[in-house]
């Protein structure tokens, strides 16, 4: 029982907002469709077993049976009918659930920059000229729309209960968009194995009140760290298991900056980074 | 004079670090002195170390599988203890050394377990169910052998002298990259892929020949075996996808000695075109490794069913689909990578597609069951577990299939328990069925079948335990490769997991027990016929262990199934009026020479001790030139000696009780 409570509350089947729901709604369709095939095959398998087991003389056998075109056509459609559903489906939930695409709301989408460091999150906020290490907060019930690369090896965001994962690459930038239904405390991590600090790379994420919200970043503001090129460096440099640090001023382009320093830094030109 | 090699290198850092390589130099000379006390060098020389016999070829490529499953074994089991109990705490084990357990484990299993078991298992039973004396090129057959144990060998020498890599087992860059990961962990891993990499280029072409070119008169390719068409098409796969990771790792290799930037992050490197390359091999790999295990699973349930195998059509044309489609599908390891929808739903859907050929096989051993006269025989027990866990695993492959579902599980241990879920039972199962199917044919005497079917049951229930609870912990949202972890709802499902690998090494324990008790029994439980299981193809019409020539007249095929049908018009056994002198390829030690001196070459890069690099190189391009020149490379056994080991075998064959 206590499993079983435990399982509801697992973050993959106890999502908190419409993205992961939608995906993990996805997840239990296409595990339903394919349990039409899956159980008669596990219960086939152990019935033919223990029926026509060597000591059971009772039961018919047909040492030459060995091919049947109606029972053949059988077995290539039966799983091509069940593909076909699932291929479908996949189709259109891929098209509709592509990070990229940003979330219809009446609201506009608030802008977040994210930087996989080691061993790390940074979280800039370029209307809001703030910066945060380790913690993403925002206003539940608007959409938030991340632009997120590595100023390190490839690291990978995810947030199970609100977004799913991408990849964070440096040089390159990659999209997610996520929507907290109710303001709640939820874990981001890293999964993307990326050296000695990585077990420890996880970040809290805050949905709030818009009211609680504006408070928070009114808060951060006047904290009176900044960062700029100097301090950019200094927080960049390899530190694991970071305490919530808060940046009051932010250097205006250094997310721009951090990808640029790798993709202009030599003659070639990497291929067009797809925004 | 040493490159980066100093006393440095030993393994110090920590008593565990220590442990694991003073087990390694302790095994390896136990092994020295024990085959010393027995006297056993000449004879090891002679007679395997510089055979060319395929079937001595693949008993010793089972061998190192089997050695380098139980080194893999203990990696698992050390990440399962680790797992259970480092919630809030380091548990034992420091990250740097965890990283390394996690790398060698993925390494072993894929690179120097699956793929030495199959190729262990093709080599022994192709050319006898083709009905041939010997594969195409048995010379080249022994260099592809002793280069997949120098890669071996590289590995095991990680633990003594320098560390292995903390890249993982794909070992994605930049993380593997130079500026990274300066140590020559990353290296080792390189060389020990490129070296056993180009023995596995080799025997594919190999295999590729010798199935097309060398089957007995009558044997038209719809009358091949489903273990022989599932080892083409993988011969096939290995030849097209291997010279891919030869690719990225060579690339790689020179991002790191040569300073160039194929896949760094910065001077317009792109690390994901190594993880393209790396799946355009890693897909069709997964084939080249469950392809010849199904083939596997045909031959059993068909055999111990006692019946004609179902489909028979369906199974080939299910087997070439697979083959083609496995080109096809290998962006789906990198779903999260940010590609546009169009190119995730293309991958996905080709990835579903795959599963209707398999749906289509597993179908046909349903079918061959059906109206059959089972017998429980550990390799049809290794059989039916495979059915009924590997559709679970392929239920959740088409899962993670998905794109969007992807995003929520991807690099979770739900991934981590799906592709265990498809090569334990599926590929492991398999080739156990086979190891424990084929064994009397190999050595002449019966496999215990009380241990073998003790090992059955402790993996099965072991892999459960061990996976069951991973993929709970994916839908947790817990991250693959962690050290140590801050959740404590977690842990609970670690430490069944870790149950779940006590259990295995339990099966583990079963099955040395089952060879040291046969290996006891040997002489009580000879194998006097050839045909313990009455067997249905050419393997089983002649003697166990065979002749070195297999078969003293070349039979002629009638049927698919060509030796049931020789018995039932009662001529499996008929003696010929005289018999022929046979060519036999003769031994050469050159074979083991370019395997030793590639493991050296592969050391010397690792540390940079280039004039040993260019020795190395010297030798093995001397001993090809040597080999090349070297015409007088068979011998003949005379028609007197053929009559006189068939007389034999047929005196033998008549003393059966």
């Amino acid at each position: 029982m206590t499993a079983a409570c435990d399982l509801k509350r697992a973050a993959v089947l106890d999502p908190k907002g419409p993205i992961a729901l939608a995906e993990r709604n996805l997840l239990f369709d296409a595990f339903y469709v394919m349990m039409i095939v899956i159980v008669p095959i596990i219960i086939l398998t152990l019935w033919f077993a223990w029926r026509y087991r060597a000591s059971n003389t009772k039961a018919v056998y047909a040492p030459t049976w060995d091919s049947s075109v109606k029972i053949d056509a059988l077995t290539w459609l039966i799983p091509a009918v069940i593909v076909v559903a699932v291929a479908v489906l996949l189709w259109r939930s891929t098209h509709r659930l592509d990070p990229y695409r940003p979330l219809e709301s009446k609201e506009p989408p608030l802008d977040v920059q994210v930087v996989a460091q080691d061993w790390k999150w940074l979280f800039i906020y370029p209307e809001q000229g703030i910066a945060v290490v380790n913690q993403l907060v925002f206003p539940a019930g608007r959409p938030v729309s991340l632009r997120i690369t590595s100023d390190t090896v490839m690291n990978s965001f995810y947030v199970p209960q609100l977004a799913g994962q991408i990849y964070a690459m440096a040089g390159m930038q990659t999209r997610l968009q996520m929507l907290a239904d109710q303001p709640g405390t939820f874990v981001g991590r890293n999964s993307q194995y990326s050296g000695d600090g990585y077990s420890k790379q996880h970040f809290e994420v805050q949905a709030m009140t818009p009211a609680d919200f504006d408070a928070w970043v009114a808060r951060v503001k006047q904290g009176g760290a900044r960062l700029d090129a100097t301090s950019y460096a200094a927080l960049a440099a390899k530190s694991r298991a970071n305490p919530i640090t808060y940046f009051s001023t932010v250097e205006p382009q250094l997310f721009d900056s951090i990808i640029d320093k790798y993709r202009h830094s030599g003659h070639a030109h990497s291929a067009p980074v797809r925004r | 004079m040493f490159g980066k090699l100093t006393i440095e290198a030993l393994p110090f850092y920590s008593p565990i670090a220590a442990g694991g390589a003073l087990v390694t130099v302790g095994g390896a000379l136990l092994v020295f002195l024990v085959l010393t006390w027995l006297k056993a060098w000449k004879y090891l020389w002679t007679d395997w170390l510089t055979s060319v016999d395929h079937k001595r070829i693949g008993v010793m490529y089972i061998v190192l599988a089997l050695i380098m499953l139980l080194r893999g074994f203990v990696d698992a089991i050390m990440m399962r203890a680790q797992q259970a109990m480092a919630l809030n705490s380091g548990g034992y084990l420091p990250p740097e050394h965890f990283d390394q357990i996690f790398s060698s484990h993925g390494t072993i299993m894929i690179f120097f377990m699956a793929m030495p078991f199959m190729t262990g298992l093709i080599n022994v039973i192709v050319p006898l169910q083709i009905g041939t004396r010997d594969v195409a090129f048995p010379w080249l057959n022994a260099v592809s052998l002793w280069l997949s144990a120098a890669g071996a060998a590289l590995v095991m020498v990680s633990l003594v002298i320098g560390k292995f890599s903390t890249a993982g087992w794909t070992g994605y860059p930049p993380y593997s990259g130079i500026e990274y990961n300066p140590g020559v962990g990353v290296d080792y891993w390189i060389w020990a892929i490129l070296i056993s990499g180009v023995g596995s280029t080799m025997s594919g072409i190999n295999f590729i020949v010798t199935i097309l070119k060398r089957r007995a008169p009558g044997m038209t390719l719809m009358r091949m075996t489903p273990f022989v068409w599932t080892a083409l098409v993988a011969s096939v796969l290995m030849a097209f996808a291997f010279p891919a990771i030869t690719v990225a790792c060579g690339l790689l290799a020179l991002d790191r000695l040569a300073g160039m930037h194929f896949f760094t992050n910065a001077h317009g490197g792109n690390m994901m075109n190594y993880v393209n390359l790396f799946w355009i091999w890693g897909h069709p790999e997964v084939y080249i490794l469950i392809l010849p295990a199904f083939g596997i699973f045909s031959e059993v349930v068909s055999t111990f069913s006692r019946k004609r195998l179902f489909g028979y059509e369906s199974l080939v044309y299910a087997t070439a689909a697979i083959g083609i489609l496995s080109f096809t599908v290998w962006l789906h390891h990198f779903f999260t990578m940010g590609s546009s929808a169009n190119v995730n739903a293309f991958f996905g859907v080709m990835t579903m597609i795959i599963a209707v050929p398999t749906g289509v096989k597993v179908f046909n051993w349903l079918l061959t069951m059906y109206r059959g006269r089972i017998e429980f025989h550990p390799s049809m027990m290794w059989s039916i577990g495979f059915i009924v866990t590997f559709v679970i695993g392929g239920m959740t492959g088409v899962l993670l299939a998905i794109p969007p579902a992807d995003f929520l599980m991807h690099n979770t241990t739900f991934l981590v328990a799906h592709f265990h879920n498809m090569i334990i039972p599926g590929v492991l199962f398999g080739y156990l069925a086979g190891y424990m199917y084929w064994f009397p044919k190999v050595f002449g005497f019966a496999f215990n079948r009380g241990w073998g079917l003790g090992a059955f049951w402790c993996w099965l229930v072991g892999f459960y335990l061990a996976f069951m609870p991973l993929y709970l912990l994916g839908l947790k949202g817990m991250p693959r490769r962690m050290e140590t972890y801050n959740d404590p709802t977690w842990q609970p499902y670690l430490q069944v997991a870790a149950f779940g690998a006590f259990v295995v090494l339990c099966g583990i324990g079963c099955m040395v027990m089952q060879l040291y008790v046969s290996l006891r029994d040997r002489n009580k439980t000879r194998d006097l016929t050839g045909d313990p299981f009455d067997g249905r193809t050419l393997e089983w019409s002649t003697s166990s262990p065979p002749p070195p020539y297999n078969f003293a007249v070349i039979p002629t095929v009638g049927d698919r199934e060509a030796f049931l049908e020789m018995k039932e018009k009662g001529i499996a056994y008929q003696r010929p009026a005289a018999y022929e002198a046979i060519r036999i390829p003769s031994n050469t030690p050159i074979g083991v020479i370019l395997g030793a001196f590639a493991f050296v070459l592969g050391f010397a890069v690792v540390w940079h001790i280039w004039w040993l690099v260019l020795a190395a190189g010297v030798v093995m391009f001397a001993a090809v030139i040597v080999r090349s020149s070297d015409d007088d490379n068979e011998f003949t056994m005379s028609a007197a000696e053929v009559k006189a080991i068939e007389d034999e075998r047929f005196r033998v064959m008549g003393t059966r009780p």
